[in-house]
């Protein structure tokens, strides 16, 4: 092919070059093309010279705006704090029970709530505070430490079972794997357990397991759970009366708590979260749970 | 196959493969962990498995000299299947991550199909396993007809395809087996690195000769293309996976990078991955595929020079606008933002040289799906090029950023131009390759037309709808000054789009199935192409005739 030949469909001139077949128009770029093109560099240019941009040895051209990302942070943290302040310094003085009491207070505990507790607590006991296997619904009554408002800041604040120093401790020992009672006498023990929030089965086919297990119960689990079995804060036993279940109810996971015991562990919170924070969780699960009543 | 090596390439090919299966017999003997001594097993069975293909043609007579007057092909065909098997298991793959990030309890359980490892899994097997055989087999196809020269020998391109494959493989296991390097794109431990190193200068050194025999004047911009793609990438993987290896019989290795510069090396790589293996190789098939399929000429050899040299300058410098806002200096941020701001036009000048190229085509669009493929992809490309350039500002950024509005634009591009072009060429190559009048059906290319487009664009619209959202939910604050969502409410929010994406990715999928299907059809069926395909030779061929174009 010669050298200014033409493409019939646009008039372009050929470059002359073919390879297998595809041949080249030689056609200008567009004007446009270069006016944008320039635009985006003189847009680069002008914002290399207003803001931080190009190294120079140990440091950098700094701008004329004189921004910096970090101080800018800094001030953006420093302006929200001061925002929150009007409450926050209330929420951090004010004793938990007062706060109670405290409508306009109250109103901001559960707007900061339940974004504070789904992001840090939900994972384990569900975004409605219910719980699920293994983890206590904190909305209900029965409450394994106490559920005074200064106790359950206090449970948040050391945890259970936790890395922190002063943190609560408990364990429900494994009596069956550790052969401190046989097969028949954890079956009994768990007969009885279950009898103590249905009463039915201390009457029906059962009744023989049930009156075994009262004794098993008195000689073992008394010590933790109570005579009547309605539990022990200090030993962060729980109530066994009451139909509320952390491990479930029914036979089967009642024997498996008992033969192979449980620990729960919920982690300290003090490092990982403000007092303030803190103090709008345990007002908020508090509120949570006397709505829910 | 064998067969068409000559003596001394079977030699070679046969030493080769004992060489392989002695290093991994070698790791398998040594290996210290399971994962390892698994891998050292694999690269065995490989080996084991060359050299019997090697042997079954040994003492088959050489090649008859006539196979020099004609180009070399066999791997192009096999690294076409290989593709498309890939794009079949990595998008499956891809589409069960999807339904997990709906329905997280699909991992039925089990460690390795957890989305730590299956996202992996997806991201190699679509962009390397799928993309990258795509084009290993189309340049060979494209540098030996443009350059009119056979590939100077018939072992390098083996050794090329089938060592990447084993690359690929390594790596998709590994994840399986939780091996990984943490690093996005390059998860792949230490050895199988240091394999692909191998793999990849062999073929930058094929490429460089048969363009070095080429009886062209010049070299076509599709060269340009896939040259760029084959040697930043080299460079790239060099450098991004420097590691010190805890021991030569383990998997574990530690990065030469640590703190903000392991972050900075990460994404210099992992954006000009995006940029010269995910945009530059793919346009070197747009260059060739295109006007071949259109029969038309390039529409401008002036933007084809500043679109190339403007997309291989500016990109290398936007890899920190994945690093906004993070402990990287601002003025290294500054620098990634506004290059690729710069980007948008050259990025633009590429599409739009495509797009122009169909003036004069425009009804071949409407009536043949095959360019439609690539007239789509070319679209998406100009949309995802400007969608990225906008992301990178640093506003922009701060509301789209960690969230799914990342993944649509990563799918407007993985899908939309990626994949769209990859089976747009492939519709066109395999009737040309095998010898075929067309594909064994129009009609199935048109259905995996449809099937893309709506596929794609599902996805890209849940995305962008679930990632504005999220990041509104993200920043909303109440009257109090305090968050208004949890993460939790935002993922609530998703569920809906997650599932639509997925329905999107499935639509998506079963287009790649019917795309196999349509080509393992034409690959099987018997009836040759009557006319002679005297035009698909190498110099010294005689004058072509040039109203053969669409069948070469
Ligand atoms: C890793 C899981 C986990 C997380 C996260 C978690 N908890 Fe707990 N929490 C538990 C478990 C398990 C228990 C019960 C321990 C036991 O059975 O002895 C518990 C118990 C409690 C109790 C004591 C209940 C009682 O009856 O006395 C309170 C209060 C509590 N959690 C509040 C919170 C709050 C507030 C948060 C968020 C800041 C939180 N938890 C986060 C696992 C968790
Ligand atoms: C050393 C003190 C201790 C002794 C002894 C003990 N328990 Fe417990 N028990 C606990 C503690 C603490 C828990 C709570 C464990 C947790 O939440 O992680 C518990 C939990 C339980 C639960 C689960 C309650 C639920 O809500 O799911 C049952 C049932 C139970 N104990 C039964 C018994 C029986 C029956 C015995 C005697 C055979 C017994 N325990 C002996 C301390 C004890
Ligand atoms: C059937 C089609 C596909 C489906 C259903 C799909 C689905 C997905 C999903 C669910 C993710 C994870 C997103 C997340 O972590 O939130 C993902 C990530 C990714 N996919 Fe795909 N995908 C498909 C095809 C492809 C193709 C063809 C490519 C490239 C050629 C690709 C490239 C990627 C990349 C690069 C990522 C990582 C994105 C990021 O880190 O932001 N995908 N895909």
């Amino acid at each position: 092919m010669s050298v200014g030949e033409r493409d019939p469909h646009t008039g372009h001139a050929m470059t002359g070059h073919e390879w297998n077949g595809i041949k080249e128009l030689n056609t200008p770029v567009p004007k446009p093309v270069w006016f944008f093109l320039t635009a985006t560099v003189l847009f680069s240019v002008v914002y290399w010279v207003l803001m931080p941009a190009w190294p120079l040895g140990v440091t950098y051209t700094k701008g004329l705006l004189g921004i910096d990302q970090r101080t800018r942070v800094a001030g953006d943290l420093e302006k929200a704090a001061m925002k929150r302040a009007t409450w926050t310094g209330k929420i951090e003085d004010m004793d938990l029970s007062t706060i109670q009491a405290d409508a306009p207070l109250m109103q901001i505990v559960r707007e900061a709530g339940p974004a504070l507790f789904g992001d840090n607590c939900a994972v384990c006991h569900g975004t409605d505070a219910r719980g699920g296997k293994g983890y206590p619904n904190l909305t209900d009554t029965a409450w394994l430490w106490g559920g005074d408002p200064e106790t359950v800041a206090e449970t948040i604040r050391v945890g259970i079972n936790a890395s922190h120093d002063e943190t609560r401790v408990s364990q429900m020992p494994a009596l069956g794997r550790d052969q401190i009672l046989d097969r028949n006498a954890v079956l009994n023990v768990v007969s009885y357990v279950q009898s103590l929030s249905d009463s039915a089965l201390a009457t029906g086919g059962q009744a023989d397991a049930v009156a075994a297990g009262k004794e098993v119960f008195a000689d073992n689990c008394a010590a933790c759970h109570g005579e009547d079995g309605r539990g022990s804060i200090d030993m962060g036993a729980p109530n066994l009366t009451d139909g509320f279940w952390i491990y479930g109810g029914d036979r089967q996971s009642v024997f498996s708590t008992v033969w192979g015991g449980r620990q729960g562990t919920m982690p300290a919170w003090e490092s990982r979260l403000t007092l303030v924070d803190r103090k709008i969780l345990t007002l908020y699960l508090l509120d949570l749970g006397s709505v829910r009543q | 196959m064998a067969s068409l090596l000559t003596k001394n390439e079977r030699q070679l090919a046969l030493g080769i493969s004992i060489l392989l299966a002695l290093v991994g017999l070698a790791m398998a003997g040594a290996g210290d962990d399971r994962a390892y001594a698994a891998h050292g097993i694999l690269i065995m069975v490989f080996g084991v498995g060359t050299a019997f293909l090697t042997i079954s043609g040994y003492h088959a007579p050489e090649p008859p000299e006539g196979r020099l007057a004609q180009y070399y092909d066999d791997p192009s065909k096999v690294g076409i299947v290989l593709a498309m098997g890939w794009a079949v298991f990595g998008m499956f793959i891809g589409d069960w991550v999807a339904w997990l990030l709906a329905y997280p309890e699909m991992t039925f359980d089990a460690a390795w199909s957890s989305f730590g490892r299956l996202r992996p899994v997806h991201t190699t097997g679509v962009i390397f396993g799928f993309g990258g055989n795509a084009l290993i087999a189309t340049s060979f196809h494209v540098m030996q007809r443009t350059s009119r020269a056979r590939m100077p020998d018939q072992l390098s391109p083996w050794f090329v395809l089938l060592g990447y494959n084993l690359f690929c493989i390594l790596a998709v296991s590994g994840y399986f087996m939780g091996l990984t390097q943490s690093k996005e794109y390059a998860e792949p431990e230490w050895y199988a690195d240091i394999w692909l190193v191998i793999v990849w200068v062999t073929y930058l050194v094929l490429y460089l000769r048969t363009l070095a025999r080429r009886q062209e004047p010049h070299i076509y911009v599709a060269n340009w293309y896939y040259l760029a793609f084959i040697l930043v990438v080299a460079v790239l993987h060099i450098v991004n996976n420097l590691a010190m290896p805890i021991s030569l019989t383990q998997a574990k290795s530690y990065s030469a990078f640590a703190g903000v510069q392991d972050a900075m090396t990460q994404w210099w790589y992992g954006h000009n991955a995006v940029a010269f293996f995910l945009t530059a190789g793919f346009l070197g098939m747009l260059y060739y595929y295109l006007p071949k399929r259109a029969g038309r000429p390039i529409y401008s050899y002036r933007m084809s020079i500043l679109g190339f040299w403007g997309i291989t300058f500016f990109y290398m410098w936007a890899g920190s606008h994945h690093l906004h806002y993070t402990a990287l200096p601002q003025w290294v941020q500054t620098l990634g933002m506004t290059f690729s701001v710069m980007l948008l036009v050259p990025s633009w000048l590429a599409a739009a040289n495509a797009l122009l190229t169909l003036n004069g085509a425009w009804h071949k669009v409407r009536d043949d799906a095959t360019l439609r493929f690539m007239m789509v992809a070319a679209l998406f490309y100009g949309l995802s090029t400007f969608e990225g350039s906008f992301m990178a500002i640093r506003p922009v950024n701060s509301l789209s950023h960690y969230t799914d509005w990342t993944v649509g634009h990563v799918h407007a591009g993985a899908l939309g131009w990626v994949a769209l072009i990859t089976f747009g060429s492939i519709y066109a190559v395999v009737p040309w390759l095998w010898k075929r009048q067309g594909m064994y059906s129009a009609k199935l290319v048109e259905a995996h037309f449809w099937l893309a487009l709506v596929g794609t664009l599902i996805y890209v619209f849940a995305m962008w709808n679930s990632g504005i959202i999220q990041g509104l939910m993200w920043r909303t604050y109440n009257e109090s000054g305090t968050l208004a969502y949890s993460f939790i409410d935002s993922l609530i929010a998703m569920h809906p789009y997650y599932v639509a994406r997925a329905i999107g990715g499935l639509f998506f999928l079963i287009g790649a199935v019917i795309g196999s299907y349509n080509i393992w059809m034409t690959v099987r069926a018997t009836r040759e192409d009557s006319r002679e395909p005297i035009a698909d030779r190498p110099v010294p061929a005689v004058a072509r005739d040039r109203a053969l174009q669409s069948g070469e």
